[in-house]
């Protein structure tokens, strides 16, 4: 099944030709709206009547998660607040949020493609959705929620965490897909096996994204759940999840071309690199109103393929992920930027501002390790004041991370000094 | 009256007492007595040795962390009841032990206190007529 077959199948010249009409529109909107562009297009002595088409998304400026957190909260909006229906917001780099919001016509587009993502994913208006994605700021609960509500599907918004319940409703409902990160699921079908419940479940099929994975992971999930599990792609800059999704032939997720425009850029040039190379995926979302963004650099490294594929459709499809161009870590479907350990401890106090990030994956779910160095000054004749300082910092890291790190104490001056590239991250997780 | 203890913060891995006792026995610096508190992950050495300041000092050069406490060295009579009365004192003192470890001076036995507050409890200790060690005495204890 295909959701919306004309714009899924279009032909090469048809999606270029709606690119550039809606670039052009695009730019003119942003010029006059959005004053950190317009003064960017003029310190670069562009006029939006420079962009003709696509052949001209080069002359564009690049656009960085700086630039949202240097404009935070609303800087970037295009449109009055009064516009605005929803906002989401993603960890920063310094603790930070990076904010972005959503109009009516932007929720509609989002459900679009989420309902796209799931067609694909052979969900229809006689399944049940368990959505276990956390709802809240972050984009992925309600992100997918919209796009099961408009496929007509049933859906059971359960969010993250409650690992009984999620099953007993699972079960008692006849659940048939569920939407979550693939390390939850991983644990889900643990709990599942457990309890003994594999066979008497309904599951056919799992959509889930968020964090990177790699192919043998699905087969794992396949194998153990008998069902089949789909890939679905997104960030809350660009949209949140339904950017890109894979098919039946899992053969690299199919960009939405109409919304998306990607491109596919050296990260050290900048210049774009030929389909089939591995480069930083950039996306410019032509159709957004509140929050149009030129050339967002996702940071994530992957390589583009425009050919057609068997299912049918035509828009572009990106390969498995490489990993990413600058040091954020994904775990648990949370953000992680080593700096943001920095701040914390620095603004903490009693301890150096060195450590290093161990990220392992145990029994299918990240765990984060934080070893940090005990300052010279403190003062450790017990165990207890030790284990104070530990849980200390335990505390700090969560409400500075979002996420829960186990703290390891290590000896003063025993680990590398930041002079030059020290190595901060340790992940010996197979992602990639 | 009161012992400077030298207390080592040390990872709890394979090999690392090894280094800290190594530094010591090279600079010719006397362990009198030790006691080793441990978690899984580190353990804090607790060491009272011949020379406290010269020992803090190679091991600071030899990239080891120690820090000074200060704490009771107290003979305790080879008879039964003797621990229990020193409790006491440290109990009325209205001060907490910290922990405690063993002294070992040949024939007589005493124990090593750290407390929650060092001085009044040493005073109140003495009082009570027990005896305790001078620093120097300690740190001179040798086979």
């Amino acid at each position: 099944m295909i959701w919306n077959e004309t714009k899924e199948c279009m032909s090469r010249d048809q999606i270029q030709t709606l690119q550039s009409a809606r670039l052009v529109k695009m730019v003119n909107n942003v010029y006059h709206n959005v004053e950190f562009y317009r003064k960017k297009m003029q310190q670069m002595g562009l006029e939006p009547g420079d962009i003709q088409g696509i052949e001209d998304l080069s002359k564009l400026p690049y656009t960085t998660k700086d630039d949202l957190r240097d404009n935070y909260p609303f800087g970037l909006f295009a449109v009055p607040e009064s516009e605005i229906v929803r906002v989401h917001a993603s960890s920063g780099t310094t603790g930070k949020a990076t904010v972005v919001g959503y109009t009516r016509r932007d929720i509609e587009m989002w459900s679009e493609c989420v309902a796209r993502v799931l067609t694909m994913g052979g969900v229809g208006r006689n399944d049940k959705v368990q959505i276990s994605y956390g709802y809240g700021l972050f984009t992925g609960g309600l992100g997918v929620h919209y796009g099961a509500e408009n496929v007509g599907a049933m859906v059971v918004p359960l969010s993250t965490g409650n690992t009984k319940k999620q099953l007993t409703l699972m079960e008692d409902f006849g659940v048939t897909t569920i939407c979550c990160t693939p390390s939850y699921l991983m644990y889900l079908t643990e709990a599942l096996e457990e309890e003994g419940k594999v066979g008497k479940i309904k599951l056919k099929s799992a959509i889930c994204g968020a964090e990177p994975w790699t192919d043998g992971m699905r087969n794992e999930i396949e194998r153990r759940l008998g069902i089949t599990a789909y890939d679905i792609y997104g960030l809350s800059e660009i949209l949140g999840p339904g950017v890109a999704g894979d098919c039946e032939y899992h053969t690299g997720l199919h960009v939405y071309e109409d919304h998306f425009i990607p491109e596919i850029i050296d990260p050290k040039t900048l210049q774009p690199v030929a389909p089939g190379t591995v480069g930083e995926l950039v996306f410019t979302p032509v159709t957004k109103e509140a929050l149009p963004l030129f050339r967002y650099r996702t940071k994530d490294l992957t390589s583009i393929s425009y050919d057609k594929c068997p299912c049918g459709r035509t828009m572009a499809r990106l390969s498995r992920f490489q990993g990413r161009s600058d040091d954020m870590l994904i775990i648990r479907g949370v953000n992680v930027f080593p700096s943001q350990v920095e701040a914390a401890l620095l603004e903490m106090g009693g301890v150096t501002p060195n450590y290093l990030l161990v990220v392992d994956r145990i029994n299918n779910l990240d765990t984060l390790e934080v070893q940090v160095e005990a300052d010279d000054s403190f003062n450790f004749d017990e165990i207890r004041e030790l284990e104070n300082m530990t849980k200390r910092i335990e505390r700090t890291l969560e409400q500075a991370l979002g996420v829960v790190a186990h703290v390891k104490l290590v000896e003063p001056k025993t680990l590398a000094r930041s002079e030059g590239k020290a190595k901060r991250v340790i992940d010996n997780r197979k992602l990639y | 009256m009161l012992i400077k203890q030298l207390s080592v913060f040390i990872e709890n891995r394979e090999g690392r007492l090894l280094e800290v006792t190594d530094v010591l026995a090279k600079h010719d610096i006397n362990i009198v007595t030790l006691s080793l508190a441990d978690t899984s992950e580190y353990g804090i050495l607790r060491v009272i040795v011949s020379d406290p300041e010269r020992g803090r000092e190679v091991l600071k050069e030899a990239g080891i962390s120690a820090k000074f406490t200060d704490v009771i060295a107290v003979r305790v009579p080879n008879k039964s009841g003797q621990l229990q009365q020193i409790l006491k004192v440290v109990s009325e003192a209205g001060s907490n032990i910290e922990y405690m470890y063993v002294l070992s001076t040949g024939v007589n036995s005493s124990v090593i206190l750290k407390v929650s507050d060092t001085q009044p409890v040493a005073d109140n200790l003495q009082k009570a007529g027990f005896i305790l060690y001078k620093a120097e005495e300690v740190y001179s204890f040798q086979a």
